[in-house]
């Protein structure tokens, strides 16, 4: 099963390579990780997606929050919560398909932030399926370069993950 | 007060009340050697490889349950500190390890002698920190210790880059009383309501069985467990981490369990209905399969680290929480309880395990004329009273030592387990007799393990430390030779020690006395009379069977109802 982990941790420079030598050490797939300071620049949080079973995931948080300088940790999959990915797309954008191009990014409700005389670039927030459906629905000769960010996520709902 | 970087990490091991440290002086630690110097508190043990540095401290450790110290140099002298850091770490020894590192303008350089010693050993620490200013030193020392020493124990390693050791540069000082950090609060208290259906579950039980292991000794709480098992009548069988705990003299003992294993205590295993699994981590040795792994019995855990609990096998009831304040609770529990044990099932469950115990399962051939290593170790117990502090190196000697030296008390037993570390043995005795020096501490070895950490032999001498050394000398890497007999058709690759010095003028050349014992009548006198030098190191060179097997012994994967007994026998 797939599950996206909320983490708050102290923001010092070594914290980020526990985590990761944390899934290498054991074997645990991260499929995408995300960190970035808070609002209290003491405290980064991380949004981690990984698979497995219902008892390695258990081990993961167990041994995640293990680690002396997690905080706080969340498996936002326990709950209703909202993912957010964001991507940008460079595209190919001729005479011929530039208007088919911008149709879909309507559609898509994502923006054009670069305009060339033979190519886009696309930003687009979603979730994971929605830019996935993007990238299928752009013939593929057309895409030159995907650069997608890996999900945030936050619990739904009046309560934070906090200290 | 105002003191330099160097002065400080010297006033805070003052501070934490550290007797010794044991380490190997270079480059990047030469402003702390030179602090080290003009003072007299923190006593400084000069050790000969930087793995004996950390099993010494992790030896002494062991012994009294205080936080063991090393302090080596950057580059080599950290890694070779690696083998003894992931020792202690995979046992759970409190330790702080310092390490130099190159000045910090420096880093990422590859600077001489510069290794990326918190990237090498973030896998095998409880935590590690590099200090980037002076000011942080103290902080970072109680931190360290704290961390160290709390929760569940182990090494945690404090990198110090030598600017921050300028002997120029002073700074106030003043160490924490306190420390408190919002990202580590260990658990100590178990939930009540666990530790109630706890209790529920073992009044209930027909056929309870207790696993205890290296938890309880690391949480001292021998006592309480004593009291309880003793109380309910319950079966206790041991890791090889918990010997001593619960004493191996009372017949509520049933030696220990796992691959090697008494039958009674793994059979025992095998039928219970409640498993009472007391800071034991279900290790592969243990479980040996775990879909076979006491297939009808209901499991309560209590460990202060939740990640041990259902790591390997699914437990019924996990309780989070420090051991010896678990057990009192349920004691209290147990006191206020209207309910009885099923007495007759009691019983009944005590036949049938003494039914097991006719198997005698540790009797081996005392006919010929060669000496046994189970003799041997009874003749060690006999000769120190079972008094002794007994450190081990790794293979069948260590087996034999668990299986026939009958612990009776907690932290005399001192052996690298999860790791399982090959030199171990003489440094980590090093650490314990530091600690006791009026103590008899023996070194249990045999030929290939010692040669390992031998060169500890000159630390041994300048520090006057009169171990008593037992050497094995099967001629074999024993263990290997066995698992080659068994597994591969007695192909015996590279598992013969060919070549061997004289051991007797190796100890005799370190300025010890050496002892070549060849005779079984010869081996029960020289012991005494070993153990009579008090001020001496002696060295035992003993031959043993070079073919003997550690039995019983469950094949890797195999149940614990599969067990080898000896070497006729079929799988029981
Ligand atoms: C050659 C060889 C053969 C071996 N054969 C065997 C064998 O036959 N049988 C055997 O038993 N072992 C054997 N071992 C050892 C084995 O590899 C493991 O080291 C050992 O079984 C682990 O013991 P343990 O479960 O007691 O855990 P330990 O490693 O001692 O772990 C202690 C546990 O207690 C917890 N804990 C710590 N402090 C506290 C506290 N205050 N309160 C509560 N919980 C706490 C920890 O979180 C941890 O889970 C062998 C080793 C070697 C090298
Ligand atoms: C550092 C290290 N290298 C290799 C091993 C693998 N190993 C386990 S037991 C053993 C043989 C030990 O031989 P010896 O010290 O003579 O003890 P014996 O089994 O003969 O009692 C070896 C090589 C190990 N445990 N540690
Ligand atoms: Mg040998």
């Amino acid at each position: 099963m797939r599950h996206i982990i909320s983490i708050l941790m102290e923001n010092e420079s070594g914290a980020l390579s526990r985590v990761a030598g944390l899934f290498s050490a054991r074997g645990y797939n991260i499929e995408s990780l995300t960190v970035a300071p808070t609002e209290d620049p003491s405290l980064s949080r991380m949004t981690l997606v990984t698979r497995g079973s219902e008892e390695i995931i258990e081990q993961i948080t167990k041994q995640l929050n293990k680690l002396v300088e997690i905080v706080k940790l969340l498996d936002l999959s326990e709950g209703l919560h909202i993912e957010r990915e964001m991507m940008l797309v460079k595209i190919k954008a001729e005479r011929a398909n530039r208007e088919e191009v911008k149709r879909l990014v309507e559609i898509f409700r994502g923006s054009i932030i670069d305009v060339t005389d033979t190519s886009y670039i696309v930003e687009m927030t979603g979730d994971g399926d929605k830019l996935d459906a993007f990238i299928r629905a752009v013939h593929e000769d057309l895409v030159v370069e995907v650069v997608r960010t890996g999900p945030s996520g936050i619990a739904r709902g009046a309560k934070g993950l906090s200290l | 007060m105002e003191l330099s970087g160097s002065e400080i990490v010297v006033q805070c091991l003052k501070d934490e009340g550290v007797e010794y440290v044991f380490g190997y002086p270079g480059g990047a630690v030469l402003h702390i050697y030179d602090a080290i110097f003009k003072q007299d508190d923190v006593k400084h043990i000069l050790v000969r490889h930087e793995q004996g540095a950390t099993h010494a401290a992790d030896g002494y450790a062991r012994a009294t349950g205080r936080p063991g110290v090393a302090l080596v140099t950057s580059g080599p002298g950290a890694t070779n500190a690696v083998t003894g850091i992931a020792t202690a770490y995979m046992d759970s020894i409190p330790m702080v390890v310092l390490t130099g590192q190159v000045p910090s303008p420096f880093i990422g350089s590859d600077a001489f002698q510069e290794v990326d010693t918190v990237g090498i050993t973030r896998p095998c620490v409880k935590h590690n920190f590099l200090v980037k200013d002076v000011r942080d030193l103290a902080a970072t020392f109680k931190k360290a210790f704290y961390i160290a020493t709390s929760g569940r124990p182990g090494p945690v390693v404090i990198d110090i880059p030598k600017d921050i050791t300028d002997p120029g540069v002073k700074i106030p000082y003043d160490y924490p009383e306190k420390i408190s950090m919002r990202s580590y609060n260990p658990v100590t208290r178990g939930h009540t309501g666990q530790i109630k259906k706890a209790v529920d579950l073992i009044m209930a039980a027909k056929c309870p069985v207790v696993y205890s292991g290296g938890g309880v000794v690391l949480g001292n709480a021998s006592e309480s467990l004593i009291e309880i098992i003793r109380q309910l009548k319950l079966p206790i069988t041991s890791t090889l981490m918990g010997l001593g705990a619960y004493p191996s003299s009372d017949k509520q003992f049933l030696g220990m369990l796992g691959m090697h294993g008494t039958y009674e205590a793994n059979m025992a295993m095998h039928g219970t209905d409640v498993l009472i699994a007391i800071g034991a981590r279900f290790d592969d040795r243990i479980t040996g399969h775990v879909e076979r792994f006491c297939p009808d019995a209901k499991i309560i855990h209590i460990d202060i680290d939740p990640s041990s609990i259902s790591k390997n096998v699914r437990v019924d009831v996990p309780i989070v929480g420090a051991v010896d304040q678990v057990l009192q609770n349920m004691l209290k529990l147990l006191k206020d309880s209207k309910v009885e044990q099923d007495q007759d099932a009691i019983q009944q469950w005590w036949s049938q395990i003494n039914k097991w115990r006719e198997k005698q399962c540790l009797s081996y051939d005392k006919s010929g004329d060669t000496i046994k290593p189970q003799y041997a170790l009874e003749v060690l117990h006999k000769v120190t009273n079972g008094d002794a502090y007994v450190c081990s190196d790794v293979g069948q000697h260590q087996m034999f030592t668990a299986q026939f030296y009958g612990f009776d008390k907690p932290r005399r037993w001192i052996n690298s387990g999860g790791l399982g570390t090959m030199g171990f043995g003489l440094p980590s005795a090093m650490g314990v007799k530091m600690a006791h020096p009026d103590a008899d501490v023996v070194v249990v070895t045999s030929e290939a393990s010692i040669q390992m950490c031998i060169q500890e032999l000159a630390t041994c001498k300048q520090h006057s430390l009169p171990l008593k050394i037992l050497m094995l000398n099967n001629g074999y890497m024993g263990m290997v030779r066995q698992w080659q007999e068994f597994f591969y058709e007695s192909r015996y690759s590279h598992s013969t020690v060919e070549s061997t010095p004289d051991f007797v003028k190796l100890a005799e050349s370190y300025g010890h006395v050496g002892m070549r014992i060849e005779r079984k009548e010869d081996l029960e006198q020289a012991m005494q009379k070993a153990f009579a030098m008090k001020d001496q190191l002696v060295f035992m060179d003993v031959v043993i069977d070079p073919e003997e097997n550690v039995y019983p012994m469950i094949e890797a994967g195999k149940g614990h109802n599969e067990m080898y007994l000896s070497p006729e026998s079929e799988l029981v």
